[in-house]
């Protein structure tokens, strides 16, 4: 598959801060790249680099092999993380305002069906739940037909459902064909829609690759979960650590049999205990010390 | 390009019409205008005639002449000939007199007031000779005088409050950076934000100087396509001076005191309310730095003294200059978004 889009040494300081620190990495064709990593790691800096809102301070940025320009505004679609929309529109209003910027055009009625919009049409924006406003946000990303849909942290705020409906809803995009870049700090969401995701922490990337790649190249145990109030004896001969916040021990084992039964006479019960694949959150865990949602 | 700009500019007109508030504000405060000045204006003449003496003093001695002593009447001092003769001219004065000899008085003869405060001087004078002299003149209200300066200031605060708050909104909750990011152009957009508020202006301070003229009869001695083409570049100019405030600003608060430090020394020395003759050089010279003063002076060159394109030519390439200075320097200093 091509490459649609690569970022090259990309860096960018503000007063005091390096926020984005030589980071490079490229988007194949059709594929969905995420970008993981904690509130402040630079993932927003680094997309806004690219969709061309943030200058950068050096690095280079190449769609479709030519730097970005016009024909990038054209051919892109984009989600921001916080942003306004014309006050008093209409959701219809909204959508057609947004195209009429564009020379690319999507069949406005299609998009507005994909993104179940059809109740909303005469609805002011102003007042839409989180949810419909995601959605009308992401038609806004469509109506020009992108090659290329960037999604900053589309489902931050979002209950449970909405959150589901809105990645049903990406997936349809991706099936088309559209080559998307997410930035999210739920690894959850990265799992389920990136084939390929960076970590970042710090303005650095951690870890590229696919996620299970990523995740079979650093783990070949499993993790067994233990609340902490169930601990009655001294674990110190087996290699675990305590997540305090969620009142937890994890322990990760190869060899979960032995380690049953070591655990057998340091606990109050196995009741409560469950045994889990390691997943995104303990490999950004493992590499960076600190966990994604602080 | 036309495209985009026409989709920006239909979008903020929406906007603008469906915010009540700012409509009924927009609306309500020239109708409001407007009715006030018929109000005060329109109820027929001033209870007093006004008498200018010629004379040395700067006091009226009301006991030195019969004619002095006339109820009803105010007598003001004149020391100066030719500037009481343009008040006169101007129905600022219904009658110049010099009781001194050689006697004389001045009347303008279109002038109904002088026609009858002519007939108590004669009454006065009884067997005294008193030599009659007219001036000819058309009668100039200070309606006619002040509509110009009214309708000036209204489009002044639209035009600066109308753009640069809604410039400074839209950086501020990041819809301009969401803009941004389209094939937009920043050009394109600020072409559509002024001729959303110009067609806004043009239409609103239409509207009221139709009725205000319809009510008040106000003077218009000029062409109206002359006016029209003054108040569309001054409009410009207007507009081009809340981009500047706006272009880089994101904060409302900020925005508002720089856009009043802006408007009041333009309403204060741009003659909106009263003329600027008679003040230092140097008052004058610093108002000549504000378009508003460019537009009144043409506006009042055409509206009451019948002044043709070519003689506002000045004021118009005044307005000219300035609109594309204050375009360009808004151009180059433009921000999208907060730095």
């Amino acid at each position: 598959m091509p490459t649609v889009l690569e970022a090259r040494n990309l860096v960018k300081r503000y007063p005091g801060v390096l926020a984005v620190d030589h980071v490079s990495f490229s988007v194949r064709e059709g594929t969905c790249f995420g970008l993981l990593g904690p509130n402040g790691a630079g993932k927003t800096t680094t997309v806004e680099m690219i969709e061309g809102v943030t200058p950068p301070d050096s690095g280079e940025i190449l769609y479709c092999g030519e730097p970005t320009g016009r024909r990038f505004r054209e051919e892109a679609g984009i989600q921001f993380q916080n942003t306004a929309l014309q006050d008093f529109l209409t959701v219809r209003e909204t959508v057609q305002l947004f195209q009429s910027l564009y020379d690319r055009k999507a069949d406005i009625e299609y998009i507005i069906d994909e993104c179940s919009l059809g109740d909303l049409l005469d609805r002011d924006n102003r007042k839409l739940s989180g949810g419909q406003r995601q959605r009308l946000l992401l038609a806004v990303a469509l109506v020009n037909r992108p090659k290329l849909v960037f999604l900053d942290e589309p489902t931050t705020g979002l209950d449970p459902q909405a959150r589901r409906n809105f990645w049903e809803l990406v997936k349809r995009i991706r099936a088309e064909g559209t080559t998307l870049v997410l930035t999210t700090h739920y690894m959850d969401e990265a799992h389920v829609l990136c084939d390929e995701i960076a970590i970042m922490d710090a303005g650095r990337i951690v870890a590229q690759g696919s996620p299970d790649a990523l995740l079979q190249r650093q783990y070949q145990n499993v993790v067994i979960e233990l609340p902490l109030a169930d601990i009655s004896g001294d674990l110190s001969s087996i290699e675990h650590r305590v997540l305090e916040a969620r009142g937890v021990i994890e322990i990760s084992t190869n060899d979960v049999n032995t380690t049953l039964k070591d655990l057998a006479s340091r606990v109050t019960g196995l009741n409560r205990m469950k045994i889990r694949q390691p997943n995104l959150e303990d490999l950004f865990l493992d590499l960076t010390g600190h966990s994604l949602r602080t | 390009m036309l495209r985009r700009i026409y989709a920006i500019f239909h979008a903020r007109n929406l906007e603008f019409v469906r915010d009540r508030s700012s409509l009924s504000w927009n609306i309500v405060l020239p109708v409001a205008l407007m009715f006030g000045l018929s109000f005060i204006f329109g109820g027929g003449a001033p209870p007093e005639y006004t008498v200018g003496v010629l004379q040395s003093g700067d006091t009226v001695d009301s006991g030195s002449h019969p004619f002095l002593g006339t109820r009803h009447v105010q007598f003001v001092p004149v020391t100066n000939l030719d500037e009481g003769l343009t008040k006169v001219a101007r129905h600022q004065l219904d009658l110049l007199v010099r009781l001194e000899q050689p006697r004389r008085y001045w009347v303008n003869p279109e002038s109904p007031r002088g026609y009858f405060i002519e007939f108590a001087l004669l009454q006065s004078a009884g067997t005294q000779q008193i030599e009659k002299a007219q001036i000819s003149g058309h009668p100039v209200r200070y309606i006619d005088w002040v509509l110009p300066g009214i309708l000036g200031m209204n489009m002044m605060f639209s035009c600066l409050f109308g753009v640069g708050y809604v410039v400074v909104r839209y950086r501020k909750n990041g819809f301009l950076k969401r803009l941004r990011a389209t094939p937009l152009r920043s050009f394109e957009f600020v072409a559509a934000q002024v001729g959303s508020r110009l067609m806004l202006i043009i239409v609103i301070t239409a509207f009221v100087y139709t009725g205000t003229s319809w009510f008040l009869n106000t003077r218009m001695e000029g062409s109206y396509l002359t006016l029209l083409v003054i108040t569309i570049l001054g409009a410009i100019s207007l507009i081009s001076i809340g981009l500047v405030v706006a272009a880089r600003v994101t904060s409302e608060e900020l925005a508002g005191g720089l856009l009043n430090l802006v408007t009041w020394p333009m309403m204060m020395l741009s003659g909106v309310w009263f003329s600027l003759e008679g003040t230092d050089a140097w008052v004058q010279r610093t108002a000549e730095i504000f378009p508003l003063t460019h537009i009144l002076d043409a506006a009042r060159a055409v509206m009451i003294d019948g002044a043709l394109f070519r003689d506002v030519l000045p004021q118009i390439a005044v307005l000219c200059v300035m609109s594309a200075l204050f375009l360009t320097i808004a151009a180059l200093i433009f921000r999208w978004r907060p730095r």
